[in-house]
This record gives C-alpha cells, sequence and structure tokens, in this order.
C-alpha cells in the first residue's frame, strides 16, 4: 500500500463571528459583513490547497472538551443543529458531515496501544461542537470531504501547560503514524486561536469593526512573536516557549491543538505561510499553512 | 401580594450518571435518592420558581439567561456520551427571565436572554431540572456563569434576581448545579471503582459540608477562593457558586442545611444539599469580605461614549467608616432614589421631581454600597490630611450625578444647572475643571464654582445639580 501523508497542516480558528459575517444559507443570523482580513485569509488557505489533491480532513477543536482521555467521532454521518451557546446570537448553523471512521478509528487504536486513554464516541443524538462546525465550514464550506474529529482533553486545567503539551505530542506522534499507515491524504486542522482575552461586551452591531482591536499590547505582542516562530519556522521554539505563551496570553493553545498539529508535522523547521491575522472580540486569531507537500518530498 | 422570598436552596451535582446509569453503582443512586427528596421538598415548599446558577454554562459577554419558554432538545455529554441521551422539554419562566435581564443592567451588569430554538442546554441545568422538576410544574429560569467573573458580579448577580423574586411576590428555590471537589479520573474506570479523586479533595469536600450542614453558607462563600485552589481543576478563575448561593441568602452564616447525600461521580466530588433559610440561631460570620450592591467593574474595552466609569483607574483607598451615619433616602412625593448611588447622609431624597424640573440633592464621590472614596478620602479618622486624587473624586461624582439622573428616565444632556463645592480651590480647580471639560464641559449646564470649608464625609467635591426633563 501507498503511504499515506500528511499534505498539509494549518492553524484554523473557529470563531462563529466569522461565519455570522459570511452569511453562508447553513447559518440562522444575518450580518453586515465584518472580520473581512480573517475570512480573506481562509480564501487564500483555500486556494493555496485548490489544486492539492487529498482525502480527509483531521481536526482538533478545543470546544468538543473532554476530561477523560481523547474521543473522535465514530459514527460515518452527523447531521444537525449547532448553536453556540455562548454567542447564540451569532451562530446556530444547520450541519451535515461525513466522517472517516476508519481513519478515526486506525488513529484511536494507534493511540490505544500508545497507552493514552481514548474513546469512540457513537452515539447517534450527539450534537458536533461548534468549534469543529466553523472550521469544518470556514476550510471547506462545501463540505465535500470526509473529517476525522478529535476531543480536545483538558489535561493543561487538570494538571499543566507541559502535561498537557507531553500527552498531545504523543497523540501527535500517533496521529502521523496512523495517517502514514492508512495510505490516506490528509489535511491536519487545529481549530484555536492565539491570544484569547475575550471582550465581555459586545457593540450594539456585533460586526462593527470600529469597536475591534486587540483587548491588549502584550497579546500582540505574544501573538506576533508566535507567528514569527511559524514564519520562519522554528516549531520547536513555539512547543518550547508554549507554557508561558498559554498562560500569559490566556491562549486557546490550551486545549493542546497547536501542540499536537507541530507534533502531527514533525516539528517542521520550514517557514509556514501566514494568510491572514485578525482579532474577534478582543482575541488574536491567526490563518496560517505549512505546506508539507512542498517539503515532505524526499521521504517518499 | 406578600413580598417574595427565597424559601429553599440546593446544590446538587451536574453530571448525567443520576439520570441515565444511577444502577451502575450505589452511589449514583444514592445521589439519585437525594434528587428524588430535594424534588419531593421543593413540592412541599409550595415554590413557585426554580432558579438554576450552572456551573456547566459558561457565558463570555456578561451573563445570559435562558428565555425559551419551552426549550426543547437531546443532551448527550461531551465525555459521557456512552452513557446514554437525556431528552429534555423544560418549562421556562419567561416573564421573569427578562425582569431578572432588566434587573441585571439596573446593578450595573451586562445581561441578556437568549431565547433561540436548539440552544444546547448545559448538562448541569439537564441533570438539575429533570430530576428537581420531573413533572415540570415549576416554571424555571437558568442563568450562565461568566467565565471571567468574580465575586462582585456574582454576588450583584444574586441581589438583582432578589429584586424580582420580591418584586413578584415569588416563592423561589435557588439551585447551584456543581461539583464540590471537580476532579475526575483522567482515565475511564469501571462504575464500581469510582471513588473521591484523592483525599485531600474528599477532607475539603467534608469541611465544605459540615459548613453546609451549619448553615455557614457565607463562610463557604468567603472560602471560595481557597476551595478554588485546593480542589477545582483552574478551568474558570473563580469557583462562584457559592457566592450566587449565598447572595440570594442574604450572605447569612444562620441558615439549616442538611447533607442528602454525598458521593464521587468518576472522582468528583458529587453533593446533594439542602439549604432552608429558617434561621439557626448561631452563626456569625467567621470572616467579613464587604458586602456589594452595585456591579462597578468594567472589563469592556469597547470604546463607548456612555462607558465613562472605565475612563479612570480609580483607586479605592477606604472606606469612610468614620464619617456621619447613613440614611435610608427619604420617599416624599416626586422622589427619585437608588440603590445605584450612595446612601444619604441625612433625611433627604436623592433627588426630587417638580414638574418638568429635577432637583438633585448634593452628589459627592462616595460609591454606592461600599462607600468607599475613589481617589481616597481627604483626611483619616484622626483628621490628618491624606493626599488624594481630585479627577477620580471628581469623575466618580459626574458618575453618581448620571446614575441618578438615569433613575429618573433622563439623560445626563438635559442637565441645566451646576453648583460645585470645592474643598480646596487652589489645590484642586485645575483638576476637577479638567474633568469637568471632558464630561459634564461637553453638555453645557451652567455652573458655579465655590469653595467651602468642610463637607460631611472626608470628600474633596461636591454638586449641586438641577436638570430640565423637557416640556
Ligand atoms: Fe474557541
Amino acid at each position: 500500500m501507498v503511504k499515506g501523508k500528511i499534505v498539509a497542516g494549518c492553524i484554523a480558528p473557529h470563531p462563529p463571528h466569522l461565519v455570522y459575517a459570511e452569511n453562508p444559507p447553513q447559518n440562522e443570523p444575518v450580518a453586515e459583513g465584518g472580520w473581512e482580513q480573517l475570512r480573506w485569509g481562509y480564501e487564500r488557505l483555500r486556494a493555496s490547497l485548490a489544486d492539492i489533491e487529498y482525502d480527509a480532513i483531521v481536526v482538533l477543536s478545543p470546544h468538543w472538551q473532554t476530561y477523560i482521555g481523547t474521543h473522535f467521532l465514530g459514527l460515518p454521518h452527523f447531521q444537525g443543529l449547532s448553536v453556540d451557546p455562548i454567542f447564540p446570537n451569532l451562530f446556530r448553523y444547520h450541519y451535515d458531515l461525513n466522517i472517516d471512521v476508519d481513519l478515526a478509528k486506525a488513529i484511536h487504536d494507534e493511540a490505544a496501544s500508545a497507552g493514552l486513554p481514548v474513546k469512540m464516541m457513537e452515539n447517534p443524538d450527539f450534537r458536533v461542537d461548534y468549534g469543529t462546525i466553523t472550521t469544518g465550514h470556514l476550510f471547506n464550506p462545501e463540505w465535500d470531504k470526509p473529517m476525522v474529529v478529535l476531543s480536545s482533553n483538558r489535561s493543561t486545567a487538570y494538571y499543566s501547560v507541559e502535561v498537557m503539551q507531553e500527552i498531545m505530542i504523543e497523540l501527535g506522534r500517533v496521529t502521523r503514524r496512523a495517517i502514514e499507515a492508512s495510505g490516506k491524504r490528509v489535511v491536519v486542522l487545529a481549530s484555536n486561536s492565539l491570544s484569547h482575552r475575550h471582550f465581555t461586551t459586545e457593540s450594539e452591531v456585533p460586526e462593527d469593526m470600529s469597536k475591534e482591536h486587540i483587548t491588549s499590547h502584550a497579546m500582540h505582542l505574544w501573538d506576533m512573536r508566535i507567528i514569527e516562530y511559524m514564519r520562519t519556522g522554528q516549531a520547536q521554539r513555539i512547543l518550547d516557549e508554549m507554557p508561558e505563551f498559554t498562560e500569559q496570553a490566556i491562549a486557546e493553545s490550551d486545549g493542546g491543538g497547536l501542540s499536537w498539529l507541530l507534533s502531527t508535522l514533525n516539528v517542521p523547521d520550514y517557514p509556514a505561510v501566514l494568510h491572514g491575522y485578525g482579532t474577534i472580540i478582543g482575541t488574536g486569531n491567526a490563518v496560517v499553512e505549512w505546506p508539507c507537500h512542498a517539503h515532505e518530498e524526499a521521504d517518499e | 401580594m406578600t413580598e417574595g422570598q427565597v424559601v429553599g436552596s440546593f446544590v446538587v451535582p451536574v453530571h448525567p450518571h443520576t439520570v441515565l446509569a444511577p444502577e451502575q453503582n450505589e452511589g449514583w443512586q444514592r445521589l439519585r435518592d437525594a434528587f428524588d427528596i430535594a424534588a419531593q421538598t421543593i413540592k412541599d415548599l409550595d415554590a413557585d420558581l426554580l432558579v438554576i446558577y450552572s456551573t456547566t454554562w459558561p457565558s463570555i459577554i456578561g451573563h445570559q439567561i435562558q428565555s425559551d419558554p419551552n426549550p426543547e432538545w437531546v443532551m448527550v455529554d461531551h465525555d459521557f456520551h456512552d452513557l446514554g441521551s437525556i431528552e429534555y422539554s423544560f418549562n421556562i419562566d419567561q416573564d421573569f427571565a427578562h425582569a431578572w435581564d432588566d434587573a441585571n443592567r439596573k446593578r450595573g451588569l451586562q445581561s441578556r436572554c437568549v431565547n433561540y430554538k436548539g440552544f444546547p442546554i448545559d448538562v448541569g441545568s439537564v441533570v438539575a431540572l429533570t430530576l428537581l422538576n420531573p413533572d415540570n410544574a415549576i416554571p424555571a429560569v437558568i442563568v450562565s456563569s461568566n467565565m471571567y467573573a468574580n465575586r462582585s458580579e456574582t454576588t450583584v448577580l444574586a441581589k438583582s434576581c432578589l429584586d424580582v423574586i420580591k418584586a413578584q411576590g415569588r416563592r423561589a428555590v435557588a439551585v447551584t448545579a456543581m461539583s464540590l471537589s471537580n476532579r475526575m479520573f483522567t482515565d475511564f474506570i469501571n462504575p464500581e471503582e469510582d471513588k473521591i479523586h484523592s483525599l485531600k479533595d474528599d477532607e475539603w469536600n467534608l469541611k465544605i459540608l459540615e459548613f453546609l450542614k451549619q448553615g455557614r453558607l457565607e463562610d463557604v462563600g468567603q472560602l471560595s477562593r481557597t476551595i478554588q485552589r485546593q480542589i477545582r481543576v483552574q478551568k474558570v478563575v473563580a469557583f462562584k457558586p457559592m457566592w450566587w448561593l449565598s447572595a440570594m441568602n442574604g450572605n447569612r452564616n444562620d441558615l439549616s442545611g442538611e447533607v442528602l447525600a454525598y458521593e464521587p461521580i468518576h472522582g468528583a466530588g458529587g453533593a446533594v444539599v439542602s439549604i432552608d433559610p429558617t434561621p439557626s440561631g448561631a452563626g456569625d460570620k467567621e470572616y467579613d469580605e464587604d458586602d456589594v450592591e452595585y456591579f462597578h467593574g468594567e472589563r469592556g474595552v469597547l470604546d463607548t461614549i456612555d462607558e465613562s466609569d472605565d475612563a479612570e483607574d480609580v483607586t479605592v483607598t477606604e472606606q469612610a467608616s468614620s464619617g456621619p451615619g447613613l440614611w435610608e433616602p427619604t420617599q416624599a412625593e416626586g422622589s427619585v432614589n437608588t440603590d445605584a448611588a450612595p446612601k444619604p447622609v441625612g433625611a433627604y431624597p436623592h433627588a426630587r421631581r417638580v414638574g418638568n424640573m429635577l432637583f438633585l440633592s448634593g452628589v459627592g464621590p462616595r460609591q454606592p454600597g461600599t462607600n468607599a472614596i475613589p481617589g481616597g478620602p481627604i483626611h483619616d479618622e484622626n483628621g490628618e490630611p491624606l493626599d488624594y486624587d481630585i479627577e477620580a473624586q471628581t469623575h466618580a461624582v459626574v458618575n453618581n450625578v448620571k446614575r441618578i439622573v438615569e433613575e429618573a428616565g433622563a439623560s445626563m444632556d438635559q442637565v441645566v444647572d451646576v453648583t460645585t463645592f470645592l474643598v480646596d480651590m487652589k489645590r484642586d480647580f485645575k483638576g476637577y475643571n479638567d474633568v469637568w471639560a471632558e464630561t459634564l464641559g461637553k453638555i453645557g449646564p451652567t455652573r458655579t464654582t465655590l469653595a467651602i470649608d468642610a463637607l460631611p464625609t472626608p470628600i474633596a467635591v461636591e454638586m449641586k445639580v438641577i436638570v430640565h426633563l423637557g416640556e
């Protein structure tokens, strides 16, 4: 069998505001626009991968929060209405997505044999979290590729960023091994913001861009520092600074997605492409792509 | 109509085991039995409202209140999806939800109602309402737990709820859906292996339950920060439910408590506790954190003009504890009084309306509730002069004026005449004048500024304001 391959790894954040601002037919609320820089960033990401063939999208979202290990969506099809419990005024999305259950099971099994607590989620009534839906929509609005969806283990809250990162680095390794063994071509997405201090007020018109800015200068400095590491191929430094970044920028990397992504990509030493950066109610968000397909040919 | 009140309170656990799988573990069954007893107690109390504060419904934009009169869906837990699904259809008191939302804003909180088909009601609320109100006989209301909220915000959230309970004459039961220690096992276990995650968690849980049994709810509230550090997974900034529940019961320590069950749920501490407001006769406060009536915090960083509160990083340095006694504002015809302004130091109202004119009593910078003086008092208890910030004091005066004016249904741009009293013209005129220029100066009332010998409290500035309410 052909060795499976990760064709790209991306940071693909999930603020529901981006879906809201775009007015797709699946979402109930109506907006006048907003957050264009990030939405155009997603457009550039999609264009960048338009000619690359792949079979499945593997995503880790911090809004499916599990305290007991990592869980995987384990049924072939999920359909329903996703209402964001925090911004229900912006996001009420009718979703319909397919799961690559074989690949999910393969990663699950590989993780189990590495000693990680894992579980397949096979309850048909389960509502897919809004982070997965938002990232799924923005990355692939046609929903024409099956997904593998991993929950976010809350080990940062339980233990520390360091423990979280150890688990996520191991989960990344097994994810890579399972993908390679599957013979499939896969895109891997970490669905998370960078700095993550929200405003606790919302302007009258949520998409009023005159009200949008980073919460504080310190958050901006952290975001730019991390992005600069990405742009210059220094993924290892991101892992090294993850505890400080996560704590000081209250970063959404606490959910493990970014550590898992970098590990899945073998801690890349080649530059990532920054497709867009912007703030959403004060949080820092970047759309970033590691174009693995262009850098890992030598492996084959 | 008799004045409304909280007739009972309950602490209940959040995980779905008590609904979906009580038979799998004796402890889960005991929790379930305790839930059933609690449901019967609520019935016997003749309650007509269930108020749920749920720690498993986080919010970011202030607090959210469920206002869909009949939310229906199927709930599946993120972790325990293999236990099954809980179908729900609840009876929500929409009018109460809206009234609470209004009351929140009156007390300075960010707040909103949510009424959307398919809104995912959180596991804690679903479990609580399913078991405590099995036939939906009692209308309920659910409030979120703001991620960033701290003690004052959470306390004021309860006080605004009480405002409405009193105004509507309700017999309310207050419920916090929460774990005690919330550390679960991070691996899968067989039901029969369940136990409290660690001895330390168990000891803390027992300590909390002992306090609750003695009716010392306020003491538990004031231990919240310690509890958060000791036995809570650090996923939110503070352990809030006991702040809320204590404030719902008047921040007292002389209640009567009963622990109906305490058992582990996958390692977390689950308890069903019933708290009766009947005074037990005991219960002096062991701690004495300040009480708070109105939320002054401002976490918003949106640059809206009317949020003058965030203009200054005010330092609240001292309570005016040695000043004159405080009075309830008088109530003669046309009086306008508000909890959002400092209590009078004599028998007078905050303002009085005559025809289309509104006359305010002299307004200083003291803070409602705490009586603290932003920018600091001008002298200490012995009369020794202190350094103080006239700009912060002036800002606080303007904010107090604004609250009174708005309580009268008017707005600041209707202020037509101001007389200002300064105790130190030479030192303070410039600072005062600068703040004036960027606040009232922009509106343009006539102004007279006088130097006087002293004011009744250790403040440096006071304003006498006249408002024209329009034709
Ligand atoms: Fe998020």
